[in-house]
């Protein structure tokens, strides 16, 4: 079994050399003329206001926690989706449970107000 | 995949169902009940608490198990679930008249305690590595949270901090551990572990070495959680920054939980190697009894202490993974009885003894005199004191000796040595606090306090305990001779 470990390793080292390859392929063949457009902020596609760095304001970082818990949701539901049929009405009680479980989440953090952008 | 093939047996987890689902309406009714009404939460929870304990009670000696291993209702997991019961009701009513005092009487904060214990009883309660690490990451994750409670007082956030930042970086290594070990025996399953660990050289050919990289990530990450040194530093600075109750909390539970999963993973799944690692085991207990111990000695800040003294009690329990023996398992059971009992009563006092303004931990200004003028916080904290140190008659005592004699049993006659030297060595900064309580001139400050109703009933439960124990230990020993894996 250290050969498996092996892969790991050979895995390591190929991945890293790949990403420095890339750049270095792309700095080499990519023809280099910038111009103010190209050179501004991307928002998506809005025009900036101001500079890329500004303070954000914290209660993004609120959004952001409360996003992932319904990303990480959805990672499970896909899933079991796909394999609903064979899995049967008890894996279908489980997800009611899970669902159930980070819908109180939710009202717990929109009753708190934190959906709330003051 | 038919899931009807997998052995589901909710009876095994229905005390953690129970808090679980006590866990989920605090947090609603945090939300939605009026800020007058709030005062009930608390009653809630320890209602929860006795719920789920009247249920594991029901469960033991039945050794259940579900889920494939993955659930146990065995006497070990259902002991250990008394301890992490208990601990948490008496948080509880610690927590009544703190946060009252705080003006913080908040649902979440009890909802909070009862996922913690929830996880505890996981890492107590379970076969397999992964379910014990999710255990644990429940547990962390709750008590990193409490422990900056105050909001509003930078060192509470100072403690969440430290505690977040280390606990995740320790959290890590414990888990590449256990990659390590999955990748040995090609199971996270301790019974199978069981099996193969005395073979692991054979038809692993020169992955030995691994094992050993994953047992070693194993000790440092469980030696974070039960705060053994080197590991030991964010103790101290978290109990002076968290709430009071909270600190008691951390003292008491997780700590148990840490031992819990370190007994099972290393006197039963790799028990068969144990030549192999007592000697890291020898020199942590060493270590964290001689550190602890000599770094209490300076200290005036009685929360500060006490943490410190933590630390020393988490050598004292390691010396018996020293020995391994049955009878030193049951002495860790015992020791972990008493510890809670003494430690949240000690936690209780400071409490009494601190207000909104101040915490009531400065042992110079706050506690000279103090047992005079408080005569029942004095003398129960003279008894408190007395057990840490290990005075006969209480329980610390008998938990001293039933882990140092099964440590002479096993042969281990210079880790004994050096534990009494330690013992002595503690006596001197428990007995200084009982000195300053009542043989100093009392500064001006220290006055009479009125004790709320909850927290006298947790000085008096846990000192009744202490002393019970210390006269007849033999009940909760055969209980906890009963309760070996």
């Amino acid at each position: 079994m250290p050969s498996d470990y092996a892969f790991v390793g050979l895995f390591l080292v190929f991945g890293v050399a790949f990403v420095l390859f890339v750049f270095l392929l792309s700095k080499l063949i990519a023809p280099y003329k910038p111009n103010p457009v190209k050179k501004e902020n991307y928002e998506c596609g809005e025009v900036p206001i101001g500079q890329g760095w500004v303070q954000f304001n914290v209660r993004y970082y609120l959004f952001a926690i409360i996003f992932v818990i319904f990303d990480v949701e959805v990672v499970f539901l896909f899933p079991w989706a796909v394999v609903y049929k064979s899995l049967g009405f008890f894996a279908f009680i489980e997800m009611l449970i899970f669902i159930a479980i980070l819908i109180f989440g939710l009202v717990y953090v929109w009753r708190k107000g934190a959906l709330k952008w003051v | 995949m038919d899931l009807s093939l997998i052995d589901i047996n909710w009876q095994v987890i229905t005390p953690q169902i129970i808090l679980a689902v006590f866990g989920f309406v605090l947090l609603l009714l945090e939300a939605f009940l009026p800020k007058d009404k709030k005062g009930i939460l608390p009653h809630l929870a320890w209602i929860g608490i006795a719920l789920s304990f009247f249920f594991s009670v029901n469960l033991f000696g039945s050794g259940f198990s579900g889920f494939n291993g993955m659930a146990l209702a065995d006497n070990f997991a259902l002991f250990f679930s008394f301890i992490f019961l208990i601990s948490s009701f008496l948080v509880v009513l610690l927590s009544i008249s703190f946060l009252k005092r705080e003006e913080q009487v908040r649902g979440d904060y009890y909802a909070l305690l009862l996922f913690a214990t929830l996880g505890m009883m996981l890492m107590a309660s379970s076969f397999d590595l992964i379910v014990i690490f999710l255990g644990l990451e429940i547990v962390s994750v709750s008590l990193y949270i409490l422990s900056g409670f105050r909001k509003k007082d930078p060192k509470s956030n100072e403690a969440s901090m430290k505690f977040f930042l280390m606990g995740s970086f320790a959290t890590s290594f414990l888990i590449f551990g256990i990659a390590l070990i999955y990748g040995n025996f090609g199971t996270t399953n301790l019974e199978k572990i069981l099996f193969l660990a005395p073979f692991s050289g054979v038809f692993a050919g020169a992955s030995e070495f691994l094992l050993y990289a994953g047992i070693g990530f194993l000790i440092v990450g469980f030696g974070f959680k039960i705060a053994s040194v080197p590991f030991h530093m964010w103790m101290p600075d978290v109990f002076e920054g968290a709430p009071t109750p909270i600190a008691g909390f951390i003292s008491a539970g997780p700590k148990a939980a840490g031992f819990a999963a370190l007994l099972r993973i290393f006197l039963l799944a790799f028990s068969s190697i144990k030549p192999d690692w007592t000697l890291i085991f020898w020199i942590l207990a060493v270590l964290s009894m001689t550190t602890g111990n000599l770094l209490a000695l300076w200290q005036t800040n009685l929360k500060r202490l006490l943490a410190y003294s933590s630390i020393a009690h988490g050598g004292y329990i390691l010396i018996a993974f020293v020995s391994g023996s049955n009878s030193a398992i049951s002495g860790v059971l015992f020791y972990l009885s008493a510890y809670i009992l003494m430690n949240l009563g000690a936690f209780a006092v400071i409490i009494s003894m601190g207000s909104k303004e101040k915490e009531g931990t400065d042992l110079y200004k706050e506690y000279a005199g103090a047992g005079l003028k408080n005569p029942f916080l004095g003398v129960f904290m003279a008894i408190f004191m007395l057990s840490l140190a290990g005075f006969p008659p209480t329980a610390g005592f008998f938990a001293k000796f039933y882990i140092f004699s099964s440590a002479i049993k096993s042969g281990y006659l210079g880790l004994v040595i050096i534990a009494v030297i330690n013992s002595l060595i503690s006596v001197y900064y428990y007995l200084r606090v009982i000195v300053y309580m009542f043989m100093r001139p009392s500064a001006e400050e220290v006055k009479p306090v009125s004790i709320p109703f909850s927290l006298g009933l947790v000085i008096l439960l846990t000192g009744i305990g202490i002393l019970a124990l210390g006269i007849l230990p033999q009940e909760l020993l055969n209980l906890a001779y009963n309760s070996i894996f």
